[in-house]
């Protein structure tokens, strides 16, 4: 395995991570707030479909950005009207969400575009360029760091560098502000944020928000960045391995990272080598595609450290009389 | 009294449109849909084929989950269509299920195997996959200067492997040296529907030489398509004509003629002839699509070679190894 090898990884191991990562942390947000979220999956697949259908028909990304970012967020209002409004189960507004979302693209872009439930291929302004970093290209022949920086760094499309910068600004949100104070807050005790007259409702309302942008990044950047257009269930199960990061990282922004970036690395690897040969014996593919969810299994068992859900998580919020 | 003989009426006037399907074929769609681009619209346009060319008749559905696949099998054959066609494999289970009841009626599953001995009534039409995937793979490496050339299929089962080994087999026809990468997307059936992954894998082919990539793998084989266009290689698409995709970019594509197969079923009648039937080269069940997208892209020489090949196949003198005859591919390891 050479160099440039190891650099062709790294590079596909960022571009498969962004889209874990940027729901990892709209997990992050709704569940530290004290809302399980099982349909980022959902919310991931309908801001693919409505990115990529408003995108081919006004020829804007941008446009095609918001109307994914809105569809995404409508279903987290649903999401938020039932489990905290109404105070249902969270996991089955969820699931219900994922179903509804499956269902709802397939049937929309069959009306409009009848092609067999997928949108007609973007070209030129519908999708999301890869950027080109400044002195990307004069650095190249530098041995060593030119090819990290001009082929791995550099290179990708605007919405990755935002979903790696969301890192750090989710961190200083959720530890250095009040906000997030009081949104950790009311995923351990709403009790005592309410006893604060804190509003508990508008507080996770805000938290799922927040969470339905991020899963509209990541769907986008699915449908119009990564590829030209939207494919019926094209999320293939991401949503999911978020969730799995999420509990991987134990709810922090930081870790959230770095399991984000591990599960794409072995996804990166298995797509890459099929079969490994390590010599004595041959690591099969499936290995490394089972390898993200034995990994959370093993942390959920608390062999590597212990991991610890917020304590209010969820539970809907009722005020004691 | 009126009110028993309106009923009486009606009841007469079901019975007589029922009747008068009796000579009529019905189209079950598998999931996916009717406008699929792909495999199920090839089975429309054979319907409408017939429909035109006959003056038959025909009636359809679109399948939306698995649990109404038994059930529009029974409400057809209740309603006396024969013969009942279906496309995809998935269908061949719930038509051994449902066969038994309605002896009188022929049931085809199009891409599916059904045991011809223990029921008579159905037709099991099967393709020489591994013959056209041949001819493309000899057409990749005669378009291949990098002589490296790429297979990306979608779930590992061995209709997808059968893909493969035809393709490889084309290839070393042409050039015994060339190398041919295989990835598989996955192994659930998520793997049909995952254009990110189909992107990842075409651009590690490419990293690792790969200038003209064939894609057996549905939904994800379009994301192989469209790096293949922005990456500036070739590649080949698969089941129906998809060239116009990325014109200049798509090489060809390996046609199974699913409207070839649906058209002849539904002429045959109720007659139909049962049991087990391989399209191939010989009787165009499989082919290779050239039209105005790909003209610029494939030679004269090309296209010579090929049609020699295809000729050489039909009379026997090339014999292309399928894989589903033994599980075995003897020049590609899976």
């Amino acid at each position: 395995m050479d160099f440039n090898t190891v650099i062709q990884v790294l590079d596909s191991t960022i571009r498969l991570s962004t889209p874990l990562l940027l729901a990892c942390l709209a997990g992050l947000f709704s569940e530290r707030s004290g809302i399980v979220d099982i349909g980022l999956e959902g919310k991931m697949l309908i801001a693919a479909f409505f990115s990529a259908a408003v995108a081919f028909m006004t020829g804007s990304v941008w446009l095609g950005l918001l109307a994914g970012v809105v569809s995404s967020m409508a279903l987290s209002a649903i999401h938020g009207l039932a489990s905290i409004t109404f105070r249902g189960n969270q996991i089955i507004s969820g699931v219900a969400l994922n179903f509804l979302a499956s269902g709802l693209t397939v049937l929309i872009a069959q009306t409009w575009f009848s092609q067999g439930g997928r949108t007609p291929s973007l070209v030129g302004g519908a999708r999301f360029s890869e950027l080109t970093l400044p002195f990307a290209d004069s650095l190249r022949p530098v041995p060593v760091l030119g090819p990290i920086y001009a082929d791995l760094i550099s290179g990708h499309s605007i919405l990755v560098y935002v979903a790696f910068l969301l890192v750090p600004l989710t961190w200083w949100v959720m530890f250095r502000t009040r906000f997030g104070l009081r949104l950790r807050a009311v995923g351990e005790a709403p009790e005592a944020v309410d006893t604060a007259g804190v509003s508990v409702v508008g507080l996770r309302f805000a938290s799922i928000a927040i969470a339905g942008v991020l899963c509209g990044l990541a769907g986008a950047y699915l449908a119009t960045g990564l590829q030209a257009g939207f494919v019926r269930e094209m999320t293939a199960g991401r949503g999911y391995i978020a969730l799995a990061a999420l509990i991987f990282a134990k709810w922090r922004p930081w870790y959230a990272l770095g399991a984000c970036l591990l599960f794409g690395f072995l996804q990166a690897v298995a797509l890459r080598f099929q079969n490994i040969d390590l010599g004595a014996f041959v690591v099969p593919v499936q290995v490394m595609d089972a390898l993200p969810y034995i990994l959370t299994v093993v942390i959920l068992a608390g062999f590597v450290g212990k991991a610890i859900p917020p304590r209010a998580g969820g539970e809907p919020y009722v005020k004691e009389r | 009294m009126t009110f028993f003989a309106k009923t009486l009426g009606t009841v007469a006037a079901l019975a007589l449109s029922a009747g008068a399907a009796v000579a009529d074929a019905a189209l079950i769609y598998d999931l996916g849909g009717k406008f699929d681009k792909s495999f199920n619209e090839a089975g429309f346009n054979g319907a409408e084929r017939y429909k035109a060319e006959t003056g038959g008749n025909y009636r359809d559905i679109e399948l939306q989950s698995e649990v109404q696949r038994e059930q529009a099998l029974r409400r057809f054959a209740e309603a006396g269509f024969n013969p009942i066609v279906t496309t995809g494999f998935s269908m061949s289970t719930p038509i051994t299920a449902v066969a038994p009841e309605y002896p009188d009626t022929k049931f085809v599953t199009i891409d599916g195997y059904v045991d011809p001995e223990a029921h008579p009534n159905v037709l099991s039409v099967l393709f020489a996959e591994h013959e056209g995937s041949y001819l493309v793979g000899m057409m990749a490496a005669m378009a291949s200067e990098s002589d490296t050339v790429g297979f990306v299929g979608g779930m590992d089962i061995p209709l997808i492997r059968k893909f493969a080994c035809g393709y490889a087999q084309g290839v070393l026809a042409v050039k015994p040296d060339a190398k041919v990468i295989s990835n598989m997307t996955g192994t659930t059936p998520a793997a049909w529907n995952d254009p990110v992954k189909g992107s990842e894998l075409a651009k590690a082919q490419i990293s690792q030489g790969a200038d003209v990539i064939y894609a057996a793998a549905g939904g994800t084989g379009l994301g192989v398509l469209q790096t293949a266009a922005d990456e500036g290689i070739l590649s080949i698409g698969v089941d129906s004509n998809q060239n116009y995709l990325h014109p200049g970019s798509v090489l060809t594509s390996m046609l199974k003629r699913v409207d070839v197969a649906v058209f002849d079923a539904m002429s045959a009648g109720p007659d139909l002839e049962t049991g087990v039937i391989a399209l191939g080269l010989a009787n165009n069940g499989v082919g290779y699509a050239l039209d105005d997208n790909n003209a610029d892209l494939v030679s004269a020489e090309m296209k010579a070679a090929v049609d020699a090949a295809r000729e050489q196949i039909i009379a026997g003198e090339i014999s292309v190894h399928d894989y589903s005859s033994d599980d075995a591919c003897p020049v590609l390891n899976f």
